[in-house]
């Protein structure tokens, strides 16, 4: 299999006026192309680091990053812009990146029409529904044309139906335009039902502490209908000992 | 929306609003009025002295012979001087705050001195400027500037630095430029923060130029004043 992006002894230190703060050490791991691999670990111990240095928006100390294709970056709040439409929100990763062609405004339309967004598109984003913002700010995310996808818990702010069914769309949607996913979360059930495979890491700083792969032997395997499978529970069990900060 | 589609319930709302909206301005009207007649009132019962805070009825005699008393030339010059002094306070301040915005450093080193300068009783500055810009109009300008310009640095540059991180972020994450932050993100999210501190200017401008008319006054609304009451 084909990988999209590999990490070599990834370190990182940030330097701040009370001292250094070792956020990652030697971290090590690659991602196929398709896959969906999930981040987990306990709270502050690097997570949001580790991808805005994959996504390049803060350096790294030490190590190498390879990349193919272009990088999306979804974080945790929307961040739509409250002054915008929503076609205008979508529309702003283009904008910035002076893409605004033709085919992308087709393209963006298409995916507004496919993902149940188009009769809004002239709303503003305080008159949609927490899950149809998140939807607006990953169409806003897919119209640059990602080859990877960086989410950084882009869905705790949800309630916890709507990120069930939100984390459901969402995996359809990427699935569908053939996406690869690297997701950083907290919650282990989410983690277990999106991915291929599941990174623990270590309290701060990050090591990666062990790597599980994820295979419920299910065709048409979805976020909710691989919760059913017998394997979930288990896989659950082995990962929250794993979580467990007494080891 | 179509008109018929409107249901009950939103016309009771709209009604609702506009009723609401009715009242708060009757209520300003009445408490205009209000203020009027009292003063009107007390003046010619003597209560107060209406040679020192005028009366109604004497200012609406002066404003009836406008031409004739020359108030409608003063009161241009004074329009005039206001706006002026407001639009460069405006302008010079938000291009003063977009560079300090753009540099920490530039930020840092000036900091101590726009605190200091925005505690100065710039009337204080009167003299000093007459004697830099001479004794006319570009007195009175400079006067209408230097009491609001300072003030509009100082908030719209905290607007700026307020602006909301995460939308700062996610522009970064479609690799936006410092130039796009800036026009994309920053000043839009600051609007209400403009037009607040521009209603807040137009106050100070027009304190700063009628302080520089009384200091420099030859034309405006400070010497139409000692027309009006010469032995004030
Ligand atoms: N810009 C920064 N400067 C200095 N230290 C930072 C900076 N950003 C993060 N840190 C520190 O690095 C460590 C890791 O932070 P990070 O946000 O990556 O953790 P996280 O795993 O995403 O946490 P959470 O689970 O709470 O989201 C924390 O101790 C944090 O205080
Ligand atoms: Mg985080």
């Amino acid at each position: 299999m084909k990988k999209v992006l590999e990490l070599k002894n990834i370190s990182k230190k940030y330097q701040a006026k009370n001292g250094e703060i070792e956020a990652l050490k030697d971290i090590n791991f690659c991602v196929n192309e398709g896959e969906f691999v999930s981040i987990i670990g306990p709270s502050g111990c690097g997570k949001s680091t580790l991808l805005s240095i994959i996504s390049g928006l803060e350096p790294k100390t030490e190590g190498e990053i390879k990349v193919e294709g272009r990088i999306g970056y979804m974080l945790q709040r929307d961040s739509l812009l409250e002054w915008k439409n929503i076609y205008d929100n979508v529309m702003f990763g283009l904008e910035i990146s002076r893409k605004k062609t033709k085919e992308s405004q087709t393209y963006v339309e298409e995916l507004l029409k496919k993902y149940g967004l188009y009769d809004f598109k002239d709303k503003y984003p305080n008159q949609l529904s927490g899950g149809m913002r998140q939807r607006a700010a990953l169409i806003r995310t897919l119209a640059i044309n990602p080859k990877i996808l960086l989410l950084d818990e882009a869905f705790s702010a949800l309630d916890y139906q709507t990120r069930i069914m939100v984390t459901n769309d969402i995996f359809k949607i990427l699935k569908n335009e053939g996406i690869t996913a690297l997701i950083v979360t907290h919650d282990i059930s989410e983690a277990i039902s999106m991915s291929n495979r599941v990174i623990v890491l270590s309290k701060r700083p990050a090591t990666v502490k062990n790597v599980h792969t994820i295979d419920f032997e299910m065709e048409n395997r979805t976020p909710i209908n691989c919760r059913e499978s017998p394997k979930f529970s288990k896989y659950f069990d082995t990962i929250w000992k794993e979580l467990d900060v007494h080891a | 929306m179509h008109e018929k589609n409107i249901s009950e319930d939103r016309k009771k709302y709209l009604r609702k609003i506009r009723a609401n909206k009715i009242l708060v301005i009757l209520t300003q009207l009445s408490i205009l009025i209000l203020f009027i007649v009292l003063w009107e009132v007390l003046a010619n019962k003597k209560i107060i002295d209406s040679f020192i805070t005028s009366q109604p009825s004497k200012i609406i005699d002066t404003f009836l012979n406008l031409s004739s008393n020359g108030l409608l030339k003063h009161l241009g010059v004074t329009l005039t001087e206001t706006l002026i002094g407001f639009i460069s306070g405006v302008i010079l301040g938000v291009f003063i705050a977009i560079l300090l915005w753009w540099s920490k450093f530039l930020a840092k080193v000036s900091e101590p001195f726009l605190v200091i300068l925005n505690s100065l009783p710039k009337v204080a500055l009167g003299p000093v400027i007459i004697v830099w810009v001479g004794a006319g109009m570009g007195a009175i300008i400079t006067m209408g500037l230097a009491i609001s310009l300072i003030v509009t640095i100082l908030e719209i540059l905290n607007g700026f630095l307020n602006t909301d991180k995460e939308l700062i972020k996610m522009a970064q994450t479609f690799n936006a430029t410092k130039f796009q932050i800036l026009t994309k993100i920053v000043i839009p999210a600051n609007i209400s923060t403009f037009f607040n501190s521009l209603k807040v200017n137009i106050g100070l401008s027009l304190v700063g130029v009628i302080t520089g008319e009384f200091l420099v006054s030859k034309a405006g609304l400070r010497i139409f004043n000692s027309i009006w009451r010469p032995s004030f």
